[in-house]
């Protein structure tokens, strides 16, 4: 059990957005603002550990040919359980994410997860990791939606912090949400090389 | 004649006003992914539209004389997931069988569709939108132009983008990325189709 080292990957090393590149439709389309970013963070790391646990417990019972799509039925349930939830206790932000909560099914983070790590791993470590990559994911949806919310609407959560006349609207139409991402992925590789580089002199 | 107007309106905004791509961001996965070259972009492009078209037709009677008629619309995801997935997995068998030359080109792509999103996108936006089925279908086939064109045209960008000079750590996704900002930009242009 390697929590720390695994955490590092989630956050960092292996982030799901920023380095496997993973999960863009929605990392793009609902950053518009905090709450849908903390929603829909929380809802892909419920999910995603869920879906983990379970698949890794069943591993060896699941015939190779069928595998994807027994995590595509396992991975469906547990999106519908959280779809039913949020309609129930927090409505508001069910209809702002819209179609995006049931498009978590075809999300290719959970997916992809099931697939390169819980088919191989106990569930214990699985869990670890369901967790780890969902905050990793979080952290990326918060980042985002903190620069298009305060620079494209010049609020956060809803307060005023920049008047009104003074904000980027662009950050909060699609076009912002390619280029805020692209700028982070780039950020990203940039760091990853300067620590590699660092590391390589020594 | 209230219906062609609609479906008119249906085609213009699935594929220039509301494309799925720049506007509505599905389908972006496979938009990156197999981008690179025009070849494989059409190829991908050409299958999506198909299973999309296909996948609005069969959704739509699962949801209508199944789903709805027994009160079970809580199980839409699953049910349509599962519509999908064996429909991408039967059009790959049928292909293999009858249209040999058209599997190998599209080859590995065709399971890939599963995991679309603007597949599973355009089905749940049917039901939302209470389309009938000429409209669902028609939707699913006109959205499916709309990833055309956007990967077509993108792809004949991105082979562009290998003689460009920019700075190293943009290499890959975020220089695409950015490229597809300035695209989405543009089709900003078609918003003013909306009034229709």
């Amino acid at each position: 059990m390697n929590f720390g080292r695994q955490l590092k990957e989630g956050l960092l090393t292996q982030n799901p957005v920023l380095v496997q590149v993973l999960g863009m439709c929605s990392t793009m389309a609902i950053t518009t603002s905090i709450a849908n970013g903390l929603g829909m963070g929380v809802s892909v790391l419920i999910i995603l550990t869920l879906s983990n646990i379970v698949i890794a417990a069943i591993r060896k019972l699941v015939p190779d040919k069928i595998r994807i799509a027994m995590f595509i039925v396992v991975i469906a349930g547990f999106v519908t359980c959280v779809d039913l939830c949020l309609q129930a206790f927090v409505p508001a932000i069910a209809a702002s994410l819209g179609v995006f909560i049931p498009l978590i099914v075809v999300n290719c983070i959970i997916l992809g997860r099931a697939e390169a790590f819980a088919y191989k791993n106990g569930v214990l470590a699985s869990a670890v990791d369901g967790v780890c990559q969902g905050i990793g994911y979080t952290l990326v949806l918060l980042v985002m939606c903190f620069i298009r919310e305060l620079l494209g609407a010049g609020t956060l959560n809803g307060i005023r912090l920049i008047p009104e006349q003074y904000p980027v609207g662009m950050l909060t139409l699609p076009v912002g949400g390619f280029l805020v991402l692209g700028t982070l992925i780039a950020t990203m590789q940039w760091a990853l090389s300067r620590s590699k580089n660092k590391e390589e002199s020594k | 004649m209230d219906q062609i107007f609609e479906l008119l309106a249906i085609t213009l905004g699935a594929v220039l006003a509301n494309n799925f791509i720049f506007s509505q961001f599905l389908g972006i996965c496979p938009f990156l992914g197999v981008s690179k070259k025009i070849d494989t972009a059409v190829g991908m492009g050409v299958a999506v539209t198909f299973v999309m078209g296909l996948a609005s037709a069969v959704c739509y009677v699962v949801n209508e004389f199944v789903l709805t008629r027994f009160g079970l619309e809580y199980m839409q995801t699953v049910a349509f997931i599962l519509v999908i997935a064996s429909l991408v997995q039967f059009i790959e068998m049928f292909l293999q069988k009858s249209m040999p030359s058209l599997y190998t080109a599209l080859g590995v792509y065709l399971p890939l569709i599963t995991t679309n999103c603007a597949v599973l996108g355009v089905v749940l936006l049917n039901v939302q939108n209470n389309y009938n089925f000429i409209s669902s279908v028609v939707y699913g086939i006109t959205g499916g132009l709309g990833f055309l064109l956007a990967i077509v045209l993108f792809a004949s960008i991105r082979e562009r983008l290998v003689f460009a000079d920019y700075p190293k750590n943009w290499d890959g996704f975020p220089i695409a990325l950015v490229t597809a900002g300035l695209m989405a930009l543009a089709f900003m242009g078609f918003s003013g189709l909306k009034v229709w």
